[in-house]
Order: structure tokens, then C-alpha cells, then sequence
């Protein structure tokens, strides 16, 4: 919201030199945040003088009329000025910019050839200056008003500071400048005239237009004045037009820019309507389903039933509290006038406001609250500035249906401002702050406090406790720390996930934190099957890209996409994890349970509430291409293959506490991977996630480098650490016994080694295969694999016969298992 | 040959002479003195102590000596002996000590060389500010709960006391989903919503999280982002504990010198309702004011909505943004390296922040 200093100078009492900073700290210590405050003189720079216009050529041959012009701006020599415009002669006074300035915008202002003629500068209109919207010609200055050469920012107005605030949505009565005003009153503690408490006629008996009111709970108030005979061609005074246009409001006529400037000014939103186009008499109702108006934006709207609308013989002509319609919208001609000035429900115009998407200026004060004792003051406001600058004679009556409520008074315990707050308030400055807000304070334990017609948002004791604590500052609240009241803990979750996310990083995965939207596509791409589960997805109604709608199942989608991206950025070698939570939807979709406010829900409730909220779990991805090891002067490099992203998988097992014999790893098909390179990982017997290689036609379609490899684990699904219990170390030496096992090709390894861990028995301390080995002399569809034995007795030093036994029930069980023979035997 | 038996024959014995002897040990001392190395040393010591040495030879011609010259050739022969020995053995140790360096020499390597064969990961800032921001508070006696990120509507607003026609909900640029009662929660509040449900006071905790908005994705704004608030309700819980609360807080992340600074301000779910400054003497370009945070005094509508009495209990909650902290803190000035996943930006940081 822009207002101008100069405006509110008028209601309140400042100090004549007032710093921007300072003006700032006052108005943010009351709680309005201060976008900018602009000193208007600094918005042009360099020279902006009075000049005189000396002699005119007038040029031809060009598309328009061109004047070539000799101004005297108090200079020894004329400037010579080539200018468009036509509505000067000589001997005028005019606004000049001499070369070196800047107009509003930028525009730099320099000596140039143009039209064929040098130009000095330039004669300025009040538009070029930012002052009004006026384009229809220069500024001619009033005779001998100024000497030349002077600044001309005083003399065209150029001298005023515009403030630019955030109004928070609680405090409607501050959108205007009587309630600025009034909140730099408290700031500088001093004197403040309220515009909106004078005195107004008030309702005759025989109202100037009949009106029926149908729904008083949308319309509590409806109050309106009417004036005849106005001068349709009066323009709006100079001044009206630059403080409308300093606050960012188009100026129309003078009937309509008046009850924009009333708005500015009181807080008041209005309407006028061309009393001759109105049919019969006003009703105000709710609209009807279907009904339609045209607003003034010439938008044709549908209405719904909730809406409240002006009527007249011939429907709607109104959209009440939000825009006025086009049947009654004032004319170029126009000479009677009806002004309106009424009281709508907040929270009917809110909703009305969004159903149409017509975020006015009327609307945004009603929403947050307009003074309902506002309507006189500002109809008598209004007919008095209409009178005064466009004639007319005032119809005496006044018409005012009133229906408002007196507010009841809020009970204040004395102590709780003091006791919520931290700093002592004594009861006197409590009445005190509250009284300079306007409230009337009564008793004395609890206060009766009767809050004043402006501030609908004071309802509650804590209301109260606010402005007693804002207006007292809050720099005077002291630093205390609360009592402690026990050890905070982390849960096992989260000291998990950041064991996991420590133990990638030091394994060279770098993290990211994607997005977790994606496209409709990515379970095509995928080749996910038309039942997997992974297709159904949250989808966003109101997404950011369209293209991508849908909330993650997989971390997958979007960590690739951040893949490529790196890849793009010229990175080769690439090893990405992510920790994060994926949407699944439960596949019913009923509304949960309506929950009150006032006190908590039933356990009934919010279970119910809670069983339509989709699962997301954490879940841990990584993917890897190009090189895990890079080639350097040690030797050679080492590609990562899907060997790497099953490892991903055991480093976040093992970092979650899993032991390395709780995990089976075993081939799985299961997309986005590849069918022969894909291992489901399982703890426990449970498969909670998969890694391997990537399949070709996931790769192709994503345009990844081939083989990229990825991992995916269900962090939620991994069983909670248990108390690890401690092994014995036993001090005898151990016996190391090779085997080297021939078995089918396509006997997984791991069942080979479960197979030796099973058949050698407690003597044995580990197995390790060290080689993998396949040729010609082996045979065809047979491997090789070669272990290294480790046995060892807790209490005495194993004999070769032992080990040996040992060693021979373990491959004697591999062989019947798995029918594997010993190498070479 | 054999002396044994030989006759005495004083004028063979002349390797028995005193002056022989002595110049028997001088020239073996010479020779090992200028032998080079290992080798040449070992070359000489049989001429010096071998079988055919001076000493030794001139040790057979004892046995030609008559009985009472035998004590005393003998002596000599030995001590001329262990002379030899001696020097042999000085110039040995010389000679080894002196290989030894000089091997500790040829071993040496370029220690200067790279190594990245195991290339090093590096964890996000955020996580890493996160997890930061929740042990300091953890050490202040707050446990960390987390929530979902696709929420109850009714979590994320009505019990904040942002109801369907409250003008903040409107300004709140919230993600809708196709699922009804639910949205992408614009604030980990709701958290605080299901801790208050759950658990009666005192209640002290944090949540951190992400958070959605429906901003377009710029150098200052970003449609997911992360947010860490804070709650505590309890009996006599002020303002001035919610002071002492974020000076501390303040402190712990930016040393000594730091402090808060408050505006007033709005928020639905707290009343009085502050936004706050911070003071932050290390930003790179100067020590200053940073808006950092929004906090104030539970509204007792929230409390209630929530299942805790707001006539005995009073309570404070405050948030600040990660990114935003993350941004002055550590001169990140656009907030799309910190979601683009650029491993550049990330690798920078480390497992640090």
C-alpha cells in the first residue's frame, strides 16, 4: 500500500524533518513493514528548472506537427528545445529537464539531433514526471509563478516522500491513512485528528433512494447520499490526482476518483452509481445460482449463491463489496449521482473475492476489515469534495439502514499481559495502551474492555496482551531461558538415516536433495507393468511445470534427473544418494472426518483422519556412473558397475546396523533394471529394496551414459537395531585351507558359500571368495570358484587332521547342495 | 708349512719385532680407512686378519720364541691383533650406518603426488545446518519430530487457527493434491499440531523438514524448501522465555556477538507474533542485521484445537527457514545451487558446514 507523507501530515502531527530511516524503525516497531519509502524530489535527477518559453518554430514535413522552441531557464543564452507537444505559447512557464537529468524510469535525458534540429532537453508533462496520468500535453506553470531557472520540483508538487507498506492480514483499519495516522500517533506520542470520527447527517426519515436490505448478515449496514446536477466534465483537482496515483490507483472521473481517495483516506470502500441509470428501487440479497453481471473490468461473471449483490429493477448491477457493475457505471455525461457507502461481511467478501479472482482494492479492506461507523462520515466526505469541485446541488436525505451489533466487552485478567509476556505491566499502562488504541476500559479485576469500532480483530484476552506488548515495545522484553525440563533424544530413525547418510558420503557418494515431483511419463519409462503399485500416484492439482504433476514413489525418477544434470555440466564420473520421503496413496480416497477447532478430535476422528494420509516412508537411493575409481599414477581406473550399487546397499545396511549375515542378495527381476543385473536385497528374509545396473531401454530413454547403475532401500522397512551381542576372541592361531570349487554357472555364488558356511561347522571363522574363474579346460557352462578357509578353535590350536575334516564336511555339503566338485580332485 | 718343530731362529722372527707389528696395524688401519664401501672392506680383511695376515703370521713365530719370550711376543701379538680387529670393525659400523642413509636416500618418494583413487563424497548443507540446528537444540532438552510432508489440510491450517475463510490461507501459496482433506504442508508446523495431540506439556521440541509453496523457482525463492520450527508449552512459559529462547539459539550458531531483534508482526497461530533480526557479526559483507525468523506466543485457539488446555498452560514457538539461514550464513546467493543437485556445490561443503 502507497501513501504519501504529505497526507498523512494532515491527521497527525510528525516532526518537519523526518529521516527515511527513522520513519522506518517507528513504522516496523509498530509492526508495518516498510517496502520503501521514496523521497518523490529524488526521483528525477539532475536539473528539472522553470523556463520560459521565448520563440516558437513551428516545423513541417513530419508525420505530426513539431514545435522547435527557444526557452529561457535563467541561463546567459536560450536552451533550444525541440518538443511534441502543442498546448503552450510564448510566454509561458514551463517544467524543462536539462541535459545530464534522469526522468522516472531511467530515461536519461542528453543532447540530441532530432527533427533536424539540436534539442537541449526537454519540456516535461505531468506524466513525464511521474505526477498524473496526464500524456495530453506539457505542464504550462501559472503566470509568474516562479522566476526562470528555479527547481520546479516544489512548484509542480515533486517534494513529497512516498511510504510503501505491508499491512498484515489482521489489521484492516490500518489500509488507509487514517489508521496510519493514528499508529504513528502511538510512535511519536502525539497529536492525532481522526478523520472518521466527525460529524455526518445522519439517516432522515424519507430516505434519497429506496433500498431493501434481504440479507442482513452479508450486509449489516447500507448507507447512501445522492447528488444532482453535477458538471460531468470537472475534472479531479490536481492534487486529488497525485495522491491517487502516488498510491497506484488509476484516476477515472472525478465522482469515481473521489470515492477512491475517501477509500484511501478513511478506509471507507464506496461506490457510485449514475443515479438516472438506476431502475427502481435497491435490494440487497444474496445472488442467485447462475445469475450474471458484468463487472466494470468487463468481465461477464456467472454468480453463485453465496455472493451478495446490489440489485435494481433489472437484476444485479452490483457485485457488492468486490466491483460495480457496467448497466450503472457513470457516464461521460453523467450529472446525478447515488454514492454508496455500506457495511459487507468479511468473510463473504473473502470467499467472493476468490471465487472470482477479483482481488480489488474494496475487497482486500473488507477481508480484512473495514469500520462499520465509517458510512456517514465518508458519504459527507465525499458529497463535500463532489460539490466542491463538480457543483451540484445535494439531496438533503440521507439514506442509512443499520443492523450492527454492539460488540460485547472482553473480560482482561490484569495479570495476564504480565504473566505471558515476561515484563511487568502495571495496570495503569495497561488501561493507558489500551486507551490509546481506542479502547474504552471499565472495572478493575478483570478489566471490561470495549474495543473501538475499527479494530474487529480484538475478541480475545491475547488480542488485548498483543497491543499492550507491541505499543510497550518489545525491546523492553528480557532474555530469559526457560526452565529445563529434561533431555531431549533423538529417535532411532533419526539417528539411522544420519548414520546412513554419513556412511554414503564417505564412501564417495555426494547427496542431493531433489524435487519430489514427476512426470506422468516416468513409469513408462521405467517399463513399470500396468499393475505396479509404483504407478499410483499423488498427483498435484495446482503442480509448478505441468509437465511434471505427480508426487515420487521412487526416489529414483528425480534423482536421475539430477544425474543428467551434472552430466550435462560436463561431470563424468558420478555417484549421487538421496534420503528422502516417497507419497504412496492409499487407495481409497474419501474425505477425512470434519475436525473442529475448539477443542481437540476424538481418538475416533483422528484415526480416521489419519488412515487417508498416504504412507511415505524414507527411502535411501543412489546411482552411479562413469568411474568409481578414477585411472591415475597408481594405474588403471575402475569402472562402477552394478557390482557398486549392490555395495551402496550393504554400506547403508551395514551404517543402519544391519550385520552382514542378516542380508541376502539375490537376482531379481524387477524394473527400472536390468533383468540379468538386478539383486532384491533382503533383510532378514524381507526384500526392502533393489540395485544393479539400469536396463538398456531405461538408459536409451533417458539418454543416461550406458550401464548406470542404481540402488533404492526402504529405510522404514529395515528392522530396528537390536543390543549387538559381543563374539569370543579366540588366541589360537587359525588354519588356512584353499579350495577351489567347480560348480554349473548358474549356481548363484552366495548359495555356494552358504552351502560351505553350513557344512564346515563352528570351527570355521570366515570364508572369502578370492577368485572367480571360467576357460575351456574347466568345460563349457561351469565355473570355478576359489575360497580361502579360515579355521579356528576357541580353546585349543587346531591339528591339520581337524581342519582338514572340516574342510571336507563343508564341500562335501556344497556338493550336495549345489553339486559342486573339488578342483583337481 | 710348520713352524712347530722348527729350531728357534731369532732372525726369523722378525714379524715379531715391535716395529713390525706396529706397522702391521697401521697399514691394516690405513687400508680399512680408505676402503669405500662394504665391499672393498670386505675385500681386505683377510690381507689384515685372515690366515696369511702380518699378525697372524707373526702369531706362529711365537712358537720359535724361547719359553721366557713367549708371554710377551704373545701379548704383543694380541694386542696388535685386537687393534686390527678394532679398526675393521669401527669402519664396518661406518660403513653399514653410512648405507643405511644412504638407502633412506634412494627409497624416497614424491609425497606431493594426488590421490583421489577413492574419490570423497560430501553430504548437502542443508542436511549437515539441519542436523546442526537440531543437536543444539536436543542439547537444550528438545527432542525433533518429524511429520508428514503431504499433510492433513486440517493440520496444516484449521488447527493453526488459519481457517478456510482466514485471509492468511489465501496467502499462503499452498500445493493441492487430488486426494481430499490433504495438501503439501507450507510450514512443519503441523508437526507441532500432532506432538500437542499426542503429548500432554511439557512439551519441548523442533521439527525440521521440507515445506511447500507454490513460488516459481528463482535465485531467492524455491517451491520446496526447508524449515526448522520450534515449540515449547509448559505452565508460566512468557515471552521473555521465547527471548532467551532465540538469543541463545543465536548465539550457538553465530558466536558471542549474536543476538535477536524483533518486529512485530502476524501470524495466525501466535499472538503476540514477532518477526526476528539477527545480529551476525561474520557476514561477508560486513557485520549486520539479518532477517532470519517469525515467533511469537502460541495462540491459545491452537492450544485448544490441539487438545491442551490454554487457561493453565502458555507456550512459545518460533521457524526459521535452513536456506535462508543457509544463505547468509555461508554467502550462498542463489537459491538454485542449494536444489539443483550440482555435486560441485555440495562436494564444497564436505561432511561440514
Amino acid at each position: 500500500m502507497k501513501l504519501s507523507l504529505s497526507w498523512l501530515r494532515e491527521y497527525v502531527e510528525l516532526p518537519a524533518v523526518l529521516s527515511a530511516d527513522e520513519l522506518e524503525r517507528k513504522l516496523v516497531d509498530l509492526g508495518i513493514e516498510v517496502e520503501s519509502i521514496v523521497d518523490q524530489a529524488a526521483t528525477i535527477k539532475g536539473d528539472l528548472v522553470v523556463g520560459r518559453v521565448l520563440e516558437i518554430e513551428e516545423l513541417t514535413g513530419f508525420k505530426k506537427p513539431i514545435r522547435f522552441t527557444r526557452v529561457d531557464v535563467g541561463a546567459a543564452a536560450p536552451q533550444e528545445i525541440v518538443c511534441g507537444a502543442r498546448n503552450f505559447e510564448v510566454g509561458d512557464l514551463v517544467v524543462v529537464i536539462l541535459p545530464g537529468g534522469e526522468l522516472p524510469g531511467g530515461f536519461k535525458i542528453g543532447a540530441r539531433k532530432t527533427y533536424g534540429r539540436n534539442s537541449n532537453g526537454m519540456i516535461c508533462s505531468a506524466a513525464e514526471l511521474g505526477l498524473s496520468g496526464d500524456h495530453s500535453g506539457i505542464i504550462v506553470l501559472p503566470p509568474d509563478s516562479a522566476p526562470t531557472g528555479v527547481d520546479a520540483r516544489p512548484i509542480v508538487g515533486l517534494d513529497d516522500v512516498v511510504l510503501d507498506l505491508e499491512i498484515t492480514p489482521d489489521r484492516g483499519y490500518q489500509m488507509s491513512i487514517r489508521g496510519v495516522a493514528r499508529e504513528l500517533s502511538h510512535a511519536y506520542e502525539s497529536a492525532y485528528t481522526d478523520p472518521g470520527l466527525g460529524d455526518a447527517p445522519g439517516a432522515t426519515a424519507e430516505p434519497p433512494h429506496p433500498l431493501r436490505i434481504d440479507d442482513t448478515i452479508g450486509c449489516d449496514r447500507f448507507a447512501a447520499r445522492v447528488v444532482r446536477g453535477i458538471d460531468p466534465s470537472a475534472p479531479s483537482p490536481e492534487w486529488m490526482q497525485r495522491r491517487l496515483i502516488t498510491a497506484g490507483v488509476r484516476t477515472i472521473s472525478l465522482a469515481v476518483d473521489i470515492t477512491n481517495y475517501v477509500m484511501l483516506e478513511l478506509g471507507q470502500p464506496m461506490h457510485v452509481f449514475d443515479l438516472n441509470l438506476v431502475r427502481g428501487a435497491l435490494v440487497v440479497r444474496r445472488a442467485r445460482t447462475g445469475e450474471k453481471l458484468t463487472t466494470l473490468d468487463g468481465v461477464a461473471r456467472v454468480l453463485d449463491a453465496e455472493d451478495m449483490v446490489i440489485c435494481d429493477d433489472s437484476g444485479p448491477i452490483c457485485l457488492a463489496a468486490v466491483m460495480g457493475g457496467e448497466t450503472t457505471e457513470m457516464q461521460p455525461d453523467t450529472v446525478d449521482v447515488l454514492l454508496e457507502a455500506a457495511h459487507w461481511d468479511p468473510v463473504m467478501v473473502g470467499r467472493t473475492a476468490r471465487r472470482h479472482k477479483l482481488f480489488s482494492e474494496a475487497a482486500k479492506r473488507w477481508e480484512r476489515g473495514v469500520d462499520p461507523m465509517l458510512p456517514l462520515v465518508a458519504l459527507d466526505r465525499a458529497v463535500e469534495l463532489l460539490t466542491r469541485h463538480a457543483g451540484g446541488t445535494v439531496d438533503e436525505r440521507v439514506l442509512d439502514q443499520n443492523h450492527l451489533v454492539a460488540p460485547a466487552p472482553v473480560l482482561l485478567d490484569t495479570t495476564l499481559a504480565t504473566r505471558r509476556i515476561g515484563v511487568e505491566y502495571p495496570v495503569e499502562q495497561v488501561t493507558t495502551l489500551l486507551g490509546r488504541i481506542g479502547c474504552a476500559v471499565r472495572g478493575v479485576e478483570p478489566l471490561e474492555v470495549t474495543r473501538p469500532s475499527w479494530r474487529p480483530d480484538l475478541v480475545a484476552p491475547i488480542d488485548l496482551v498483543e497491543e499492550v506488548a507491541r505499543l510497550g515495545g518489545f525491546g523492553v522484553i528480557p532474555s530469559i531461558l526457560p526452565p529445563t525440563r529434561g533431555g531431549g533424544v533423538l529417535t532411532p530413525a533419526q539417528r539411522r538415516r544420519r548414520m546412513v547418510g554419513r556412511a554414503m558420503a564417505e564412501n564417495g557418494y555426494v547427496e542431493v536433495l531433489s524435487y519430489p515431483f514427476v512426470s506422468t511419463g516416468a513409469a513408462d519409462v521405467f517399463g513399470l507393468a500396468a499393475d505396479d503399485p509404483r504407478r499410483s500416484a499423488v498427483r498435484l492439482t495446482n503442480p509448478i511445470s505441468d509437465q511434471e504433476p505427480l508426487l515420487r514413489t521412487s526416489l529414483l525418477p528425480s534423482l536421475l534427473g539430477t544425474l543428467k544434470r551434472n552430466l550435462g555440466r560436463g561431470e563424468r564420473d558420478l555417484a549421487l544418494y538421496e534420503t528422502g520421503t516417497v507419497f504412496l496413496p492409499h487407495l481409497t480416497a474419501v474425505a477425512p472426518p470434519v475436525l473442529g477447532v475448539d477443542h481437540g478430535p476424538s481418538d475416533e476422528d483422528w484415526a480416521a483422519a489419519n488412515a487417508i494420509v498416504p504412507e511415505q516412508p524414507w527411502h535411501l537411493a543412489a546411482v552411479l556412473t562413469g568411474e568409481a575409481a578414477p585411472a591415475g599414477w597408481w594405474g588403471a581406473g575402475r569402472t562402477a558397475t552394478w557390482s557398486d550399487a549392490i555395495e551402496a546397499a550393504r554400506i547403508g545396511l551395514a551404517a543402519a546396523g544391519m550385520a552382514a549375515d542378516r542380508i541376502t542378495v539375490r537376482a531379481a527381476e524387477y524394473p527400472p533394471w536390468h533383468p540379468g543385473r538386478c539383486a532384491a536385497i533382503a533383510v532378514d528374509g524381507t526384500v526392502i529394496g533393489y540395485a544393479g545396473e539400469l536396463h538398456p531401454s531405461v538408459v536409451a530413454a533417458l539418454e543416461l551414459p550406458k550401464r548406470t547403475c542404481a540402488m533404492e532401500l526402504d529405510l522404514d522397512a529395515i528392522p530396528a537395531t537390536v543390543v549387538t551381542q559381543a563374539i569370543r576372541i579366540s588366541t589360537f592361531p587359525a588354519a588356512l585351507i584353499d579350495v577351489a570349487l567347480v560348480v554349473d554357472a548358474a549356481v548363484p555364488a552366495a548359495e555356494v558359500e552358504a552351502a560351505l558356511v553350513a557344512g564346515a561347522g563352528e570351527l570355521l571363522e570366515s570364508v572369502r571368495l578370492f577368485d572367480v574363474y571360467a576357460s575351456e579346460q574347466l568345460g563349457a557352462g561351469l565355473k570355478s570358484l576359489a575360497y580361502k578357509l579360515t579355521f579356528r578353535a576357541p580353546d585349543r590350536t587346531l591339528t591339520v587332521e581337524e581342519a582338514v575334516a572340516a574342510r571336507d564336511t563343508a564341500v562335501a555339503l556344497a556338493s550336495s547342495r549345489v553339486g559342486a566338485t573339488l578342483r583337481g580332485a | 708349512m710348520s713352524y712347530r718343530n722348527d729350531p728357534y731362529d731369532p732372525k726369523q722372527a722378525v714379524l715379531l719385532a715391535p716395529e713390525a707389528l706396529e706397522a702391521a696395524v697401521a697399514e691394516a688401519a690405513q687400508a680399512f680407512a680408505a676402503a669405500p664401501d662394504l665391499d672393498a672392506l670386505g675385500a681386505l680383511k683377510s690381507a689384515h686378519l685372515g690366515d696369511r695376515s702380518p699378525v697372524s703370521l707373526a702369531r706362529r713365530e711365537i712358537g720359535s720364541l724361547p719359553p721366557h719370550a713367549k708371554s710377551e711376543a704373545g701379548k704383543r701379538v694380541n694386542e696388535a691383533r685386537q687393534s686390527v680387529q678394532g679398526a675393521f670393525d669401527a669402519r664396518l659400523a661406518e660403513l653399514e650406518l653410512e648405507r643405511a642413509a644412504r638407502v633412506l636416500v634412494e627409497e624416497r618418494v614424491d609425497v606431493s603426488l594426488p590421490w583421489d583413487r577413492a574419490p570423497r563424497g560430501a553430504r548437502h548443507p542443508l542436511t549437515t545446518l539441519m542436523e546442526h540446528m537440531g543437536d543444539l537444540f536436543v542439547g537444550m532438552g528438545y527432542d525433533v519430530v518429524e511429520s508428514p510432508e503431504l499433510e492433513l489440510e486440517w493440520a496444516n491450517f484449521d488447527a493453526l487457527n488459519i481457517g478456510v475463510d482466514h485471509p492468511a490461507r489465501g496467502l499462503m501459496d499452498t500445493f493441492y493434491v487430488d486426494l481430499p482433506g490433504l495438501v503439501m504442508r507450507t510450514h512443519t508446523s503441523p508437526g507441532q499440531v500432532r506432538t500437542m495431540l499426542h503429548r500432554q506439556p511439557p512439551i519441548r521440541v523442533v521439527c525440521p523438514g521440507r515445506v511447500y509453496r507454490t513460488d516459481d523457482l528463482d535465485a531467492t525463492h524455491s517451491p520446496v524448501f526447508h524449515q526448522i520450527e520450534g515449540l515449547v508449552v509448559d505452565e508460566g512459559i512468557s515471552m521473555a522465555h521465547l527471548k532467551g529462547t532465540l538469543d541463545h539459539f543465536a548465539r550457538a550458531m553465530f558466536g558471542p556477538d549474536a543476538r535477536t531483534r524483533w518486529r512485530p508482526h502476524y501470524f495466525p497461530f501466535t499472538e503476540p507474533s514477532a518477526e526476528f533480526d539477527v545480529w551476525f557479526a561474520q557476514h561477508r559483507d560486513g557485520p549486520r542485521w539479518v532477517e532470519w525468523g517469525g515467533c511469537g506466543m502460541v495462540n491459545p485457539r491452537v492450544l485448544a484445537a490441539s487438545g491442551i488446555d490454554p487457561e493453565r498452560y502458555s507456550g512459545f514457538a518460533f521457524g526459521m527457514g535452513v536456506e535462508r539461514t543457509l544463505m547468509f550464513r555461508n554467502g550462498v546467493s542463489d537459491m538454485r545451487d542449494m536444489v539443483e543437485g550440482d555435486v560441485r556445490f555440495t562436494r564444497n561443503f564436505g561432511m561440514a558446514v
